[in-house]
């Protein structure tokens, strides 16, 4: 089969890979029909999550049709068409219990920090990904979903990932009606975050990044009141000046290590990788909250140390709440939502791309060229 | 506070979520009605490896199910295994492998070119994409590339004939060869 393949930083190819087996009596194989490259897939392609090794193939945002089951799955059978959590989650231990699919005790043998994750270096598990012809799927009882028929596949492959992380974030704000919520990033899980901070009733959502044509695209879809760091001399002190100088009541870092707006973070974090990552996003969230307030984080850092203002954690009381999203418990609220018209999250996707042109396909939404939002790969054709 | 720019009531599903009592607030609340405390949950059938899995020492069992994509491998493997001595708390754990990632490039490098194939550096890194979208971009990327190589190669070359020119070799090559070699 065709599938990614990870070279080093910047470098990705397809290649001819084996064909992926049942290496466990819970696990599926399933024939990619969608996958996504994700936000998150650049940390990994800019080589800033450690121990992502040279041969292995990215993509945690997928569905398919089920080829083949292991001798103890029950809920799924070749030739459904599933959407699949990017958790590889047991449904059984002490945190699935909890509904922390994302923090899984039964799949990832390289840490205990985070659960297994297909497709995002062996600190996430060592699993292949999604960015393939085929994949296999370790508990396929737990995670995946067989698609509603009514449901759009596009919409579906965005369940997998940037939906759940965008809602999550929201929801980890504990927004109340009213509420100014500040989503730092613009990408398609600020994107989601800030959508969804309608939904928790907020009354007003401003959304920063410093891209034009990812605002522009906030300002209709969110929508929302952007604005463009780059062109203000101090965005903390700019969000204090609109917000009474009391601060924003929630601020989610929907951006991670790999922001830009801060050259000594930049350096330290980006080029010298010697912390996880630029924590700019982060320093701006925490600063530009107001006392009391909630930051929530799903931008993804790497595990080493972070240098962060937690001084000002401690003296403005604010509440930090971050996590991996649960796919699978958020799956019937946001059914529902995109049922009832209330989400589209189809309609960020602005580049469907065939497997073969991958290394075209992440320089163009790592560039940020070409107007990328969110790229689908067909791994299959169409 | 400012007036704000958005007219909720054009919001499709404004505060659909916003009832507490339909809060999916998680960790779930109620840990009391969890079946199992600890490690105590009826466990998965184990999977067996047959390729080496590097295991956080912070693991009292190894779990499951596990990933087996790209097993350790050359001298890049053998700095993970080093770094899987140290915990997940440890700095030092993550930037050998940090270390490691970066070294295992190269090897792979020599794995692509030990097959007979030449990587094509730059289709991999989406020069098409680049040329197609930011042609401004890619030149400029190319015109600094080149300069900096030919301003390398000049440095090297006058340093050389500097070299070459240096008072003193003359008398230092008339030491030699040492009269014990003789």
């Amino acid at each position: 089969m065709l599938a990614m393949n990870y070279r080093g930083p910047y470098r990705v190819r397809v290649d001819e890979k084996p064909m992926p087996a049942i290496l466990h009596p819970e696990d599926a194989i399933v024939r990619v029909t969608r996958s996504c490259i994700c936000g998150s897939d650049l940390h990994l392609y800019h080589g800033m999550v450690p121990d992502t090794r040279v041969g292995t193939t990215f993509g945690h945002e997928f569905c398919g049709v089920v080829e083949q089951v292991g001798p103890e799955v029950r809920n799924l059978k070749p030739g459904d068409h599933v959407l699949v959590p990017f958790n590889i989650a047991c449904g059984k231990c002490e945190f699935c219990q909890q509904g922390l699919f994302g923090n899984c005790h039964e799949s990832n043998a390289q840490a205990t920090a985070v659960g297994g994750i297909f497709g995002y270096s062996h600190t996430a598990g060592g699993y292949d990904g999604g960015q393939a012809q085929y994949v296999r799927v370790p508990y396929a009882d737990v995670g995946p979903m067989v698609i509603p028929d009514w449901m759009d596949p596009d919409d579906a492959v965005l369940l997998t990932d940037v939906v759940p992380t965008g809602y999550q974030a929201a929801e980890m704000g504990g927004i109340r009606p009213g509420d100014t919520v500040v989503v730092f990033g613009a990408g398609p899980v600020g994107l989601m975050a800030a959508r969804s901070a309608w939904l928790f009733g907020a009354g007003r959502v401003i959304v920063i990044d410093h891209i034009e044509y990812r605002l522009d695209f906030a300002r209709t879809y969110c929508p929302a009141e952007v604005y463009n760091f780059r062109e203000i001399d101090d965005i903390v002190v700019f969000l204090k000046k609109q917000t009474d100088s009391l601060g924003a009541d929630v601020c989610i870092d929907a951006v991670g290590g790999d922001a830009a707006g801060n050259a000594l973070q930049t350096l330290i974090g980006t080029k010298l990788k010697l912390e996880a990552g630029n924590a700019i996003a982060l320093h701006w969230a925490i600063n530009s909250v107001k006392k009391g307030g909630v930051v929530s984080i799903v931008g993804v850092y790497g595990p080493t140390g972070n240098i962060v203002p937690i001084g000002n954690v401690v003296n403005k009381g604010i509440t930090l709440r971050a996590n991996q999203a649960s796919v699978k418990r958020l799956l019937p609220r946001l059914v529902e939502h995109i049922r009832e018209g209330r989400i589209d999250p189809k309609a960020m996707i602005t580049h469907r791309v065939p497997l073969a042109d991958i290394a075209d396909a992440y320089h163009l939404f790592s560039a940020k060229l070409d107007g990328c939002i969110k790229p689908v790969l067909l791994p299959n054709g169409a | 506070m400012s007036e704000n720019l958005v007219d909720t009531s054009t919001i499709r599903g404004w505060g659909a979520d916003a009832n507490s009592d339909n809060d999916p607030t998680f960790p779930i609340r109620h840990r009391e009605a969890q079946e199992t405390r600890g490690l105590t949950w009826t466990r998965p059938t184990q999977q067996d490896a047959d390729v080496e899995i590097l295991q956080s020492v912070e693991h009292n069992r190894r779990p499951a199910v596990i990933g087996t994509s790209t097993p350790p491998s050359g001298i890049s493997g053998m700095i993970r295994r080093y770094a899987f001595r140290r915990s997940e708390s440890d700095w030092l754990h993550w930037l050998l492998l940090m270390g490691a990632d970066r070294l295992n490039v190269v090897e792979g490098v020599i794995d692509d070119l030990g097959k007979g194939h030449v990587p094509n550096i730059p289709a991999e890194m989406g020069a098409r994409a680049e040329w197609k979208h930011n042609k401004k971009g890619l030149v400029t990327k190319a015109a600094v590339l080149a300069g900096l190589t030919t301003a390398t190669i000049l440095v090297f070359r006058a340093r050389r004939s500097k070299d070459e020119a240096k008072p003193g070799d003359a008398d230092m090559l008339a030491l030699s060869p040492p009269e014990t070699f003789s």
